[in-house]
């Protein structure tokens, strides 16, 4: 099938997400659609499936014009969509969620009987009761579930519920639904974002597979390299408006810098680490998980000052809950010394006061309060000390004139520091916390996914306000699941995986390596396991040699079908 | 440096409260309540059961047991479940038997303490009066399940019962016909829920604040129609009521007839509406999708479902069931209309709602224990009358706070209960 | 009051229309200069009525409540009513009796609640001045135990929580404050402070226990102050049917004895139904709640607690602690409503003393946007409307009875707390949300 979208724009106010976008997709092709954070894919992509209506431009199919004015029209017009959040009920098994919304009824009979020479035929209740009464046919769900995943080798068991999958079967929960409606044209929003590295490789191997069989599929990414591995041809978006189409043998550098508009560094620039002594010991440290499970077992590690200790590994693997349980956010056992003082027992508000600066994970969650103006949201950790108060009696009048430095000095673009927090931009929103957390006389600084959803420039400064922290002696710690932060960040990184450090590595270590290491695979040399009092050293693992690649396959799909 | 390995249990991160405990030590005060209060202060003498009642054929010999004795033997099984709970790890199954089994204990045990040493407690007339008083409970619980299992929180309940009460009353004294006023009671609760659509899908009201203000507004128009109409002519409030509709057959079974086939109607339409709820929320397409628009309403938009329609009609649909539910408490039992007759059961019936865990059944269970608590209140100061009505009157709201606070656990509403749709 | 935002919100450029939860809103802090000089232009005006600032949405709901309570009343009057069954056929005569019946009703209202112009003209003509201010001090006095309760669900609301249970809060203090005031002989002056100050413990100690339940528990605190309320009044029954207790000797009925003369708060405007002391304690806690909530860190946690209690949480706020502070607070405040009834009017406590105090709160508290101002004027209209709907009962032989009163606050609440209907009725631009900068949390927290 062919897709056309022509002229598409879409404004939100004053501003244009969307301006006169052309693209075509041919039938049977990977077509990649490569932009930063908030260059508008995400919105064509929405406009593309109904869920906005675009202000100009039209969208045809197989030369003809469709009216997509709903999700509904989209998939009868055959477009399929695996969002990046991916829309599947977590309570619902593999089975309901594909077949939602197109679910098979059974058809009640009464059976065929044999009385020795009474014979009663088969009955059936005439459709249109059967379907007013709507008995949902879990059978024919999970055959249905069954026959695409054979067909198209995604395998996934219709019976397991979704919030017990990891994401990456999850994704493929999402591919079976879209092809389930017959989709010939599937769209993939940044879905390599929550896949480690063989997880990602498996995906490709399934759109070639799809693109085979004549499926389109667009595939939406800011990552170079995955672009380069996959797409026919790619499309650059930027600003809301395409700005060159390029075949996938087309550059790093050129295509970085169409898409950013600017020749980038890929790399921050820093000098080698000078670590001092440790400033964190951690050790046997394990915090239970939302099920009673343990989300982090018994995990050791420690870092020093002037170091930066990147902790990678694909989301969901405990890393959420080790930051928490550091910052007492979450009871845990074991020991954490900081600068020698055991802190295991201390509260949040101790830990934030002996030295600790906290960037979390969800900023607009647990970073900010959305409501508040800039200024509270600057002090939120502090408000209660001098010069923000004396006794209870706060002083608004410092607040705000702290304020105004913090905002000046960590570039917040912001109307006024009384402007409600919630109404930045995802980029100023976290400048509000970074400034807020580094502004603080600390020792440690745990960052969380400090760059997930900004646009390159915000990037750069975060990157840049890391680096200078740890030459300052500070010891931070970094927790990404992007490959790429880790590599430009990191003086040492741990993988994380299953709630265990298997793999303390230096940054050198090859991309393939450490994307074995995310995905639970154990090395040769025994050194994969992160249990036990095991003191990481500085070298690289050795992995097995040519490790199949869905080696965790198997393990995925018990998980799956418990 | 040295190593120091603490507990460090000190940290109370609340949002992960450790439920086992807390479901322990409820367990274990109901336990010591049952020996210490229960055990210990009941009269001396036997306790007294019986299971048939005057009109019914078959005798049942009555049932009499030491009731200090039996109230220490619960107490100790109730805190032996405790221990239990806090030190094994229990499926969930296993965790409701725990819950189900520390409740009888205690209920047993309230009944041989109140009923030591006095005239034998009718157990079919108890049972009789706990299935009739929790009608309007089932029916308002299952009034919040259709909403909030579709993503409304309805604290409307009460509103609902109470307009239902009132029309119910109205219509079928003006125009002298019950099932008029049943309609009616159900249509009035159908009102008050599209008033609750309105504002909680269209206008994005919170909904907890709706709720409110809706209960509210019915108690202020029922007091004021109630003054200007009913109270100046008792034509409109004449107090009649459906009669028992005795099911042949099934009535004449020993202890289950007089109690599910001799009532009048509206215990009928609950159970039906029981089982017809339970069986259209999880095994029919209608269900899947409801529950999917509750859960993740953005996933079913995708799919082509259509979750502010999905969402009215439900909420729409529960204002009916609580309307019925209403016009109970008028034409269904006492006939005439008072004041904020509701009293308060559209909340119970919430806190059964969330303690059944948003299924039917569990709510029906849930507004059992609710209504057996109404109905202690009621017949306990009888047989004995050392106790207090007012202090028995509070049982069926303490018991709902032990519920809530003490054994209800990590409660899990649909993820999007309470948040109001915007298609962006 | 000075949070009236006047500010021209520019439009978003968000797309996603905001969910009350996630309302940017106003910053709530005093405006800069900036703001105060564009207050003065004109066009700021105009665009904050056609953009319904929360000021304009709160009139227009008030308007709205009106009209509606207006149908109320011809349809609850049997000579309107007959004449509406007959409007084709005498229009002209219908619309009039229409307009008779409701502009009587609120224009007594009026007369009883604010000024009645009779009292005017009979001061020129040597009658008492006093007489004049009759209504309004009426309705300061009605206002009080409102304010209160008012500022019980405020504060509450302020940290995120819905309390409900200010009634029984409310029940709690007055309880004490009855024990205090006849059971226990202390000098004049100190007696009075020791009975409001038990009557403030009194309602702390229940709300206290709510805010422990849900701290410790995680128990909702709407079902659980709900519950309490019920039990409250039964312990109430209790406690006034046993002499040993609070019951008055030689008496029947659940009635407590009238407290010491020296326990009641001194008349200020006059004897009840006249404003006394009990309102000047409504206007300070109201005071001082405004500075507990803007100008301190117990504030500050409340506030932040309040809006996003995962993030007060991460910043180091003991959000736990917080909840019980302020349900101590709030069935502080509640208990103090009670001491301004029970000692402010000399009334003796009965079963249902309570009245509507609790769920007027609520309304209060919501028309007053959860400001410490705004509960206050909310809190007088409320009071007006108290005293006006019995001056209207009265002088309508009971056509009209005092009842609308509530059906008019419950609507004025509706329409106030869903601005989107306002602005839909009136045909105003929409802009970024003004609703409540706090909102009640769903079951899962």
């Amino acid at each position: 099938m062919k897709l056309e979208l022509r002229g598409i724009t879409k404004r939100f106010g004053s501003l244009v997400a969307n301006d006169h976008i052309d693209m075509v997709v041919q039938p049977g092709e990977i077509r990649a659609l490569l932009g930063e954070n908030g260059a508008g894919k995400t919105t064509l992509m929405n406009v593309l499936y109904g869920l906005m209506q675009p202000d100009e431009g039209e969208i045809l199919i197989n030369d003809q014009p469709a009216h997509i004015k709903s999700p509904k029209d989209a998939i009868s017009a055959g477009i399929g969509m695996v969002h990046q959040h991916f829309m599947l009920v977590p309570v619902f098994t593999v089975a309901e969620n594909v077949t939602l919304g197109e679910e098979p009824i059974s058809r009640l009979a009464l059976p065929e009987l044999n009385f020795g020479r009474l014979h009663v035929p088969r009955v059936s209740l005439p459709a249109a009761a059967t379907d007013w009464l709507g008995l949902f046919d879990r059978r024919r769900a999970r055959a249905a579930v069954r026959e695409l995943s054979e067909r198209f080798g995604l395998r996934v068991d219709p019976d397991a519920y979704v919030e017990d999958l990891p994401v990456g079967v999850q994704q493929r929960v999402e591919i079976i639904k879209a092809l389930l409606r017959d989709a010939s044209i599937l769209v993939l929003d940044e879905p390599t974002a929550v896949l480690t590295p063989g997880e990602t490789e498996d995906l490709f191997v399934i759109m070639r597979q799809l693109r085979d069989s004549g499926h389109s599929i667009i595939f939406i990414s800011h990552k170079l390299k995955e672009v380069q591995a996959i797409a026919d041809d790619i499309t650059i978006i930027r600003r809301g408006k395409v700005v060159a189409e390029r075949p996938p043998t087309t550059s790093d550098a050129e295509l970085a810098a169409l898409m950013v508009g600017r020749s980038v560094q890929l790399r921050v620039s820093k000098d080698a680490a000078s670590p001092a002594g440790v400033v964190l010991d951690v050790r046997d440290l394990s915090v239970p998980g939302e099920h009673g499970d343990l989300a982090v077992q018994s995990i050791s590690f420690d870092v020093r000052g002037g170091e930066i200790l990147g902790i990678a590994g694909v989301q969901g693997n405990g890393q959420t809950e080790l930051c928490e349980a550091l910052m007492g956010l979450r009871p845990a056992t074991g020991s954490v010394l900081l600068d020698g003082q055991e802190i295991s027992a201390a509260t949040t508000k101790d830990r934030l006061r002996a030295g600790i600066g906290y960037v979390p994970e969800d900023r607009q969650e647990d970073g900010l309060v959305g409501a508040f103006p800039v200024s509270d949201n600057l002090v939120l950790d502090v408000y209660d000390r001098p010069p923000y108060a004396a006794g209870i009696v706060m002083k608004p009048d410092e607040v705000r004139k702290a304020a105004a430095r913090l905002v000046d000095e960590y570039d917040v673009r912001t109307s006024s520091v009384l402007t409600a927090a919630g109404t930045l931009s995802g980029g100023n929103q976290q400048k509000v916390v970074v400034a807020r957390e580094l502004s603080r006389p600390n020792k440690l600084l745990l960052a969380s996914q400090p760059t997930r959803g900004l646009d390159v420039g915000s990037i750069e400064f975060v990157h840049s306000e890391i680096v200078k922290q740890r030459d300052r002696g500070i010891a931070v710690i970094i927790v990404s699941s992007e490959l790429d932060e880790i590599y430009a960040l990191s003086d040492r990184i741990a993988v994380m995986y299953e709630g265990k450090i298997v793999g303390m590595c230096s940054p050198d270590i090859p991309e393939q390596e450490l994307g074995l290491l995310m995905a639970g695979a154990t090395t040769a040399n025994g050194q994969g396991n992160g249990s036990g009092p095991h003191r990481p050293g500085t070298d690289g693992p050795q992995p097995a040699v040519e490790m199949p690649a869905d080696q965790a396959e198997p393990q995925a799909e018990e998980l799956g079908s418990e | 440096m040295e190593r120091v390995t603490t507990l460090a249990a000190a940290v109370r991160a609340p949002l992960t409260t450790e439920r086992r405990h807390v479901a322990a030590v409820t367990f274990i005060v109901l336990g010591l309540i049952n020996i210490l209060v229960f055990g210990m202060l009941a009269h001396a003498g036997d306790a007294g059961f019986e299971l048939s009642t005057a009109g019914s054929g078959i005798k049942i010999p009555v049932i009499r047991v030491p009731a200090a004795t039996v109230c220490y033997v619960l107490g100790a099984v109730a805190i032996g479940l405790g221990v239990l709970r806090a030190t094994v790890p229990l499926t969930r199954l296993g965790k409701r038997l725990a819950v189900a089994g520390v409740l009888v204990c205690f209920l047993l045990a309230l009944l041989c303490w109140a009923d030591a040493g006095a005239i034998p407690l009718n157990v079919i007339i108890i049972a009789q009066g706990t299935f009739t008083a929790s009608i309007p409970l089932i029916l308002g619980a299952l009034a919040g399940c259709l909403c909030e299992r579709s993503g409304v929180i309805n604290i409307a309940i009460e509103g609902q019962l109470l307009f239902g009460a009132f029309t119910a009353a109205i219509v079928a004294s003006a125009f002298g016909g019950l099932w008029v006023g049943l309609v009616a009671g159900s249509l009035a609760g159908g009102l008050v829920g599209l008033l609750l659509a309105v504002f909680a899908i269209t206008f994005l009201m919170d909904q907890i604040v709706l709720g409110v203000v809706l209960n509210v507004l019915a108690l202020g128009m029922t007091d004021y129609l109630y003054n200007r109409l009913m109270a100046q002519n008792p034509n409109y409030n004449t107090g009649s009521s459906f009669a028992a509709l005795k099911i042949p057959g099934l009535a004449q079974i020993p202890v289950i007839g007089p109690i599910f086939f001799d009532s009048n109607v509206f215990l009928y339409i609950t159970y039906i509406a029981v089982i017809g709820v339970q069986v259209a929320m999880f095994h029919t397409r209608w269900g899947l999708r409801v529950r999917a628009v509750g859960e993740h309403p953005t996933a079913a938009d995708t799919v082509g479902i259509r979750v502010l329609w999905i969402r009215y009609r439900n909420v729409i649909l529960g204002g009916l069931l609580a309307g019925i539910g209403g016009a109970f408490l008028t034409i269904g039992s006492v006939g005439i209309f008072n004041e904020n007759i509701s009293s308060g059961f559209g909340y119970i019936a919430l806190a059964a709602l969330i303690f059944g865990r948003w299924t039917p059944l569990g709510s029906l269970a849930a507004a059992l224990l609710f209504g057996f608590c109404l109905q202690l209140a009621q017949v306990l100061p009888t047989v004995n009358p050392v106790l207090p009505a007012p202090i028995m009157d509070m049982t069926p709201y303490v018991a709902t706070i032990i519920a809530v606070a003490g054994l209800v656990g990590k409660v899990r509403a649909p993820k999007a209960d309470g948040q109001p749709y915007v298609k962006s | 009051m000075s949070d009236v935002p006047v500010d021209p919100m520019p439009a978003a450029p968000d797309p996603v229309p905001v969910t009350a939860a996630a309302e940017p809103g106003q910053p709530s802090e005093t405006p800069g200069p900036a703001k105060s000089r564009a207050r003065l232009t004109g066009a700021v005006i105009i665009q904050a009525i056609t953009q319904g600032s929360s000021a304009v949405v709160t009139i227009l709901a008030i308007f709205l409540a009106l009209v509606v309570g207006g149908v109320l009343i011809v349809f609850s009057d049997p000579v309107v009513s007959r004449a509406w069954s007959s409007f084709f056929a005498v229009p002209g005569y219908t619309l009039g009796q229409t307009w008779h019946a409701v502009s009587f009703a609120y224009s007594q209202m009026f007369e009883g609640a604010i000024l009645n112009p009779s009292t005017v003209s009979a001061a020129f003509h040597g009658g008492s001045i006093a007489a004049i201010f009759y209504p309004l001090s009426s309705t300061c006095a009605q206002a009080t135990p409102l304010i209160l309760t008012g500022l019980s669900v405020a504060i509450a609301f302020r940290a995120g929580l819905f309390n409900i249970g200010a009634a029984g809060q409310w029940v709690g203090g007055a309880a004490v404050a009855t024990w205090l005031g006849f059971g226990v002989s202390l000098p004049p002056v100190i007696h009075v402070i020791v009975c409001v100050i038990g009557a403030f413990v009194g309602g702390a100690v229940i709300g206290w226990f709510v805010g422990l339940l849900k701290a410790r528990t995680g128990a909702h605190e709407v079902i659980v102050t709900i519950m309490l309320n019920y039990v409250m009044y039964d312990l109430l029954q209790y406690l006034l049917s046993h002499p040993a207790m609070l019951q008055e000797p030689h008496q029947t009925n659940e009635i407590a004895p009238f407290p010491a003369s020296d326990a009641n708060l001194a008349h200020v405007g006059g004897p009840p139904p006249q404003v006394g002391v009990g309102f000047l304690i409504a206007v300070a806690a109201a005071i001082a709640v405004a500075w507990l909530l803007s100008r301190t860190t117990t504030g500050f946690q409340f506030r932040t607690v309040g809006a996003s209690p995962s993030a007060a949480r991460t910043a180091g706020i003991n959000v736990e602690r917080s909840w019980i502070l302020v349900m101590l607070l709030a069935g502080g405040l509640a208990g103090l409503s009670a001491a301004t009834v029970i000692q402010g009017t000399n009334t003796q406590l009965t079963f249902n003393s309570y009245g509507t105090y609790g769920p007027d709160g609520i309304t209060v508290a919501l028309l007053g946007r959860a400001k410490p101002i705004g509960v206050v004027l909310a809190g007088l209209l409320f009071g007006a409307l108290h005293v006006g709907g019995t001056y209207v009962e009265a002088a309508t032989l009971g056509q009209v009875p005092a009842d609308i009163v509530e059906v008019l606050e419950g609507l004025i609440v509706l329409f106030v707390a869903a601005p989107a209907l306002i602005r839909a009725v009136f045909r105003l631009r929409t802009t970024a949300g003004t609703g409540m900068e706090a909102v009640a949390k769903g079951w899962n927290g």
